[in-house]
């Protein structure tokens, strides 16, 4: 018997729903209200909602104190060449392991799994000296890097389970029609793979835009991302949120409307293989 | 021309041998059918002969070109799976024109090729649809389609048909012979299924374990099986094999008698037994006997319309020049 569900029973779950929603959206809501406070209403109590005067003072204070362009420009440098070196690895490494499996293959995923259980902080040290030693403190080269390697096991996990649905017998269909390796790769493999490359893609460019460790511990001036702009509006900048606000609009802008429009995919990249 | 040789072919998965050393010679425009129980090894074989696999050892030669180290994309044989394997990304035309265009033929003659596969294959209407859109076997279809294309030397078919139901099964089954007759190219088939061994097949190839039991025609393989295996596999229902005093009686250690080699009557007979289980076929009727003193249970071919019922005695006599002796081994006695 299929379950039935009552006009009642719907009602209420939707409008438990919409309170989740509305609660996780929250503090992106506030942040983005924040910004257009005077720095008074942005701290007054009771806290202010709608009815404020409207200003656009904090995003004029902000540019003007910090050159936001080349946060950015630093933040799609970092956020895009990591993605970019990080599946010109992910791909070759996860289409061996699914289809030229090893008796080693699993646990190899499983120890590459295993890094990311490390806490960060652990290898700060030995990575902050081998900066040091390549001179690539403060450079966007090497930051690329860093980040590239701590997300590269999700996204080799990522491709792996996506490849894995391909069957075999398709690549051998492949094969037998006369296609090489390029060819097989090329003309079937990838397209076949494609939503699972983007999902890929778009999550691994999400990670490394929000990345905020590595970023603030390995930069100074010169190559800090977006991370690193807010950050400087926090803590000395002492109690100026509808400033902090706005540099932090600013900052999760771009992604947010990335995520926005590609949330379907990224949904489907995410529970992929969870349903059939 | 696909003529192919297997010369001593061994496959091993690591300790596990699954063929032990094999020869085989399948001649040009033959229709061959390897058939078996699950697990005998002849899926493998076939990959083997593709070039899915790689031999342990042995040799392999196609139109008399050792081709046991050439990758399965030069050998130029053509293989239909189980599963379709057709490209989800592409339509019916590109499907069936991907082994066209990873040959490097012009467009023109990729079109034309496409468009008489799909003429022959009734896929004229479908060509722009992708592979999702169609039935099980539309999709068979176009597998098939994308095999001739290239006008193979030999196609290759593993268990093609066993998705599909039934009746499309028998459908599917005339039109692989028919297109077998009009090409006259090689054929290996791999099937679990002697029905579809028995009625397709220009020689059968038994497998168990790897080993080649038999090779013959269909109605050799009938007539003559060589040994126990054969004579219970090949044939439906199966072959009675009877044990004991009936078969010393005959210098035999077993004598298998087949359901259709058997006459019926409700007066007399040289057996007789209770009526079990009765299938109508309607045109036949298959009386599974108990209480013979000859087996637990024998299976017999009437008339459809004879009207016997469960419990019913019967008598039964079999026509002892289709009778098959074997030894304790249970190899044939000539």
């Amino acid at each position: 018997m299929a379950r039935t569900v009552t006009a009642q029973r719907k009602a209420i779950n939707t409008g438990v729903a919409w309170v989740i929603g509305l609660l996780i959206f929250f503090p992106i809501l506030w942040t983005l209200l924040t910004s257009f406070k005077t720095e008074a209403q942005a701290i007054a109590d009771p806290p202010v909602w709608f009815f404020f005067d409207w200003t656009l003072e904090n995003y004029r204070v902000v540019q003007e104190r910090s050159n936001y362009t080349r946060f950015l420009w630093n933040s799609i440098y970092i956020a895009g060449g990591s993605t970019i070196l990080g599946m010109l690895v992910a791909i070759p490494a996860a289409w061996s392991m699914a289809f030229v499996p090893s008796n080693q293959t699993r646990n190899i995923l499983l120890w590459m799994l295993s890094t990311k259980m490390l806490p960060a902080v652990g290898v700060l040290y030995p990575i902050y000296l081998i900066f040091i030693q390549l001179g690539l403190l403060d450079s966007r080269f090497g930051l690329t890097i860093v980040i590239m390697l701590i997300n590269l096991p999700i996204m080799v996990w990522m491709l792996y389970t996506y490849f894995k649905e391909i069957p075999t017998e398709i690549l051998e269909a492949a094969r037998m029609d006369g296609a090489g390796l390029r060819e097989e790769i090329l003309f079937v493999l990838t397209p076949m793979a494609i939503p699972g490359i983007a999902s890929t893609i778009l999550l691994n460019v999400i990670l490394a835009w929000n990345e905020a460790f590595w970023t603030l511990n390995l930069t100074a001036a010169r190559a800090a991302p977006l991370t690193a702009f807010i950050a400087s509006y926090s803590s000395p900048e002492g109690l100026f949120y509808a400033k902090l606000s706005a540099a932090s609009t600013m900052a999760i802008a771009p992604i947010l409307i990335l995520g926005w429009f590609s949330q379907k995919q990224l949904v489907r990249g995410l529970t992929f293989g969870a349903v059939k | 021309m696909g003529q192919i040789v297997l010369d001593q072919v061994t496959k091993s998965f690591g300790d596990m041998t699954v063929i032990p050393p094999l020869d085989l010679t399948i001649e040009d425009g033959e229709f061959t059918v390897f058939v078996g129980p699950s697990g005998c090894g002849k899926s493998t074989l076939l990959r083997l002969i593709a070039g899915l696999e790689d031999v342990t050892s042995g040799s392999i030669l196609i139109d008399g070109k050792e081709s046991a180290d050439i990758p399965p994309a030069k050998r130029g044989l053509a293989m239909v799976f189980q599963s379709y394997a057709l490209y989800p990304h592409m339509t019916v035309r590109k499907n069936i024109a991907f082994p066209l265009r990873m040959a490097n033929m012009s467009r023109e003659e990729q079109d034309r090729r496409v468009q008489k596969a799909a003429e022959v294959l009734n896929l004229t209407d479908y060509l722009d649809r992708r592979p999702g859109q169609l039935s099980g076997g539309q999709r068979q279809r176009v597998a098939i389609g994308r095999a001739i294309v290239r006008e193979p030397a030999a196609f290759l078919f593993d268990e093609p048909l066993s998705n599909l139901d039934a009746a499309l099964r028998v459908g599917m089954r005339l039109e692989i012979s028919e297109l077998h007759n009009r090409l006259e190219t090689t054929m290996i088939y791999v099937t679990h299924d002697q029905v579809e061994a028995m009625t397709m097949a220009d020689r059968i190839v038994v497998l168990r374990a790897g080993h080649i039991e038999q090779v013959g025609t269909p109605l050799e393989l009938y007539r003559n099986p060589r040994n126990l295996f054969v004579a219970g596999f090949i044939g439906s229902p199966k072959m009675n094999l009877l044990e004991g005093a009936m078969a010393r009686k005959h210098n035999a250690h077993t004598i298998g008698i087949r359901p259709e080699h058997i006459t019926v009557s409700t007066e007399e007979g040289e057996w007789s037994g209770v009526v079990g289980v009765s299938e109508h076929l309607g045109s036949d009727t298959f009386f599974h006997v108990h209480d013979t003193g000859l087996a637990d249970s024998v299976t017999v071919r009437a008339d459809g319309e004879l009207d016997i019922r469960h419990g019913d005695r019967i008598y039964m006599t079999p026509r002892h020049e289709r009778m098959h002796k074997f030894d304790e081994k249970g190899h044939r006695i000539a």
